[in-house]
């Protein structure tokens, strides 16, 4: 079977606009939801963390800092819940049609990139705007956006065939969401725990979304970040969260597949 | 697998030794605390259906087939394993070509967008890119008489305009093959008609098609072939004619049971009633008896009845019809119209039998048989017997298609 045959293409594109098209439905604002939505999660959690609490302490651009952390994690959130849902949404397609059903999966995590894309300009006004001072490092953002994606994407296929069977699974998720919210330095500097847990915090940055998003950070934003490389002492260490990265897609992929032939019965 | 036409180009699909079983859950396992309990527990927490068992037939490029049986014999899931929706437990399905299923009008359409957003959507799924819907993009709104509507959701449509957007899309289908579920089961008389008209299309460009359906008329008007799948297995791979008498049968026996089933379940509202239909028809049996036996040669349908009176009935005549596949009565004759007027004795114990010609100047197709004893001013039926016999007519000279009658066709200018 040809992944990306002319056929597979043109229904990934009318699967995505469908989905972007059908997101906003009836809402007055429509797509500028996609972007108010993470604005206004910033206004709270700049007021609260940044103001009240005095946590961004001497990074330099901390509103940006903020911002660009709360972007990036909206867009995982978003991407690995479109794709736990994508399958289970698309139930009577599958129950009716055979076509490749990783498309769904694909359709649901791209419209979150899309909305990633716009969620970034955004970041980019306010860099601007606040006298973020650009550096050649902002090239690799590619790679990171890459990064985050896959992970989403094999999380998203994963979790996307687990819950045709098992809808508790979306509960579990949205805990994990949480919980994986709180594990990685997105509200609070990663100083923060390195002050009092000093190797705590070497190990919170192996996860990969600490990694990306405090990379993320560090090209954009500021070099005064702290990333995994600069903690560990070298760049190796970035092996074991793009590592974790390809052995989740892998799995994601692998599981997909084997169980994608009974989605239209099981369903 | 000894199936040697497997690589023959004119094969369409093969189905070879096909079984398929659904697990039904016994109780709701789709919890993950249902399922650990059952893996813990060593229960399997599900029961084994089998729907097909050992299904083997071929498929010719330009076959017409009907697959027809009872709901709940796997006629259904048969479509759907050809369709690659499901996939085979145990032997496999060959399909050569491009195939596209039918197993429900519009499917993708989503409510919430528009007319026009739909058919693109619809038209990707049917394996289209955007540019070939670009190109039939009004051909298809003008067939489903929808112009000013397109840019409207389709949850605003009618029902009427749904099936006619959907079956504006289904009919641009581009492929070798076609699977079709039940669509005739929607719709009115002009939209059947419109179908039936698709299929007469389909069956004269020589497309394959593979069509489920309850309507033995359509098996019989438009199939070279029909398969009769019962309770899982093949029945009959056969023509349409054997394979929709069989069928009657088979809802025979089911209309029998059902009787039996409410003798036996007490004396409820519903049962009375059938109990009341059933006590009707067995006295009409007791009425009359009758055989029919027919010969059919090139010019003349001939028909032999026998009637055997079970009671003296008065004033009984017997009316003797034709059906076409659709249903329209082609031919009807009674013993009390004007130009027969043969009265007939239904006295006990006194059979007549009555013979019957007909000249054959009839279309290709096959009909139907009804034979009724009726009382002389039809406020009663002594005895209905619908479908007593099917008959299947080549004419050698295709009727339908050539016949024309005399005509005379003139043009006058008309002056100011």
């Amino acid at each position: 079977m040809k992944l990306f045959s002319k056929r597979n293409r043109v229904l990934l594109h009318e699967l995505t606009v469908t989905d972007f098209k059908l997101r906003y439905q009836q809402s007055a604002l429509g797509y500028l939801w996609s972007i108010l939505k993470p604005l206004m999660l910033f206004a709270v959690m700049y007021v609260v963390f940044a103001k009240f609490l005095a946590m961004g302490g001497d990074i330099p651009n901390y509103a940006v800092y903020l911002l660009a952390g709360i972007s990036f994690w909206t867009f995982f959130a978003e991407a690995t819940t479109q794709g736990l849902q994508a399958i289970v949404s698309r139930g009577d397609l599958i129950r009716k049609i055979n076509f490749p059903k990783y498309i769904i999966v694909l359709s649901g995590t791209i419209s979150a990139l899309i909305n990633l894309f716009f969620n970034l300009l955004v970041v980019l006004v306010f860099a601007v705007l606040t006298g973020v001072k650009f550096r050649w490092t902002i090239l690799l953002l590619p790679f990171n956006i890459l990064e985050m994606y896959l992970l989403a994407l094999g999380i998203g296929l994963l979790l996307g065939s687990l819950f045709v069977k098992y809808r508790d699974v979306g509960y579990l998720w949205e805990v994990a969401l949480q919980l994986f919210f709180y594990g990685t330095p997105i509200i609070y500097p990663i100083t923060m725990v390195s002050a009092t847990h000093p190797f705590m915090a070497k190990l919170l940055m192996l996860s990969p979304m600490a990694q990306v998003i405090q990379d993320i950070r560090y090209n954009l934003v500021t070099d005064y970040t702290q990333t995994l490389w600069s903690m560990w002492g070298t760049p190796l260490i970035g092996l074991i969260p793009v590592g974790i990265v390809l052995i989740v897609l892998a799995f994601g992929a692998w599981y997909f597949g084997k169980s994608s032939k009974k989605f239209a019965e099981v369903m | 697998m000894s199936i040697d036409s497997k690589n023959n180009k004119e094969v369409a699909i093969q189905v070879s030794h096909v079984s398929k079983s659904f697990k039904l859950p016994l109780e709701r396992a789709s919890s993950l605390k249902q399922a650990i309990f059952n893996a813990i527990s060593g229960k399997k927490g599900y029961e084994e259906h089998q729907v097909l068992r050992d299904i083997s037939f071929t498929i010719n490029k330009g076959d017409f087939i009907g697959i027809v049986g009872r709901n709940g014999s796997g006629k259904s899931t048969l479509l759907k394993l050809m369709a690659q929706i499901y996939y085979p437990e145990k032997g496999d399905i060959t399909v050569n070509g491009v195939l596209v299923p039918f197993i429900e009008l519009g499917v993708g359409f989503s409510p919430e967008l528009t007319g026009h957003d739909n058919v693109y959507l619809n038209g990707a799924l049917m394996g289209f890119s955007t540019k070939e819907i670009d190109a039939m993009y009004d051909d298809i709104v003008d067939f489903a008489e929808l112009g000013e509507f397109m840019e409207q959701k389709i949850k605003n449509y009618s029902s009427g305009m749904l099936v006619r957007l959907a079956f504006s899309m289904a009919i641009r289908a581009q492929s070798d093959i076609l699977l079709l579920d039940e669509i005739l089961a929607v719709g009115d008389e002009a939209f059947q008609r419109k179908c039936y008209a698709y299929f007469a299309k389909l069956r004269r460009e020589k497309k394959t098609v593979i069509l489920v359906t309850h309507s033995m008329d359509s098996v019989q008007r438009f199939c070279n072939r029909a398969i009769l799948i019962h309770d899982g297995d093949l029945k009959i791979d056969g023509s349409p004619l054997e394979v929709a008498q069989a069928y009657q049968e088979l809802n025979n026996q089911r209309l029998d049971l059902a009787d039996l089933e409410s003798q036996f379940s007490g004396a409820s509202d519903e049962s009375g009633r059938n109990h009341e239909l059933e006590e009707a028809n067995r006295q009409r049996r007791e009425n009359v008896d009758i055989a029919v036996s027919h010969s059919i040669s090139a010019d003349k349908l001939i028909f032999d009845i026998d009637l055997i009176p079970k009671r003296t009935l008065e004033d009984a005549v017997l009316t003797f019809v034709i059906n076409s596949e659709v249903g329209e009565i082609v031919f009807r004759v009674a013993s009390d119209d004007k130009n027969v007027n043969q009265p007939i004795d239904f006295t006990e114990g006194h059979d007549s039998h009555v013979h019957l010609e007909v000249d054959n100047i009839f279309p290709n197709g096959i009909f139907s048989v009804q034979v009724a004893v009726k009382k002389a001013d039809r406020s009663d039926n002594y005895l209905m017997a619908n479908n007593v016999l099917l008959f299947e007519v080549h004419a050698p000279v295709d009727v339908s298609q050539n016949w024309k009658p005399p005509f005379r066709f003139a043009v006058t200018p008309k002056k100011d």
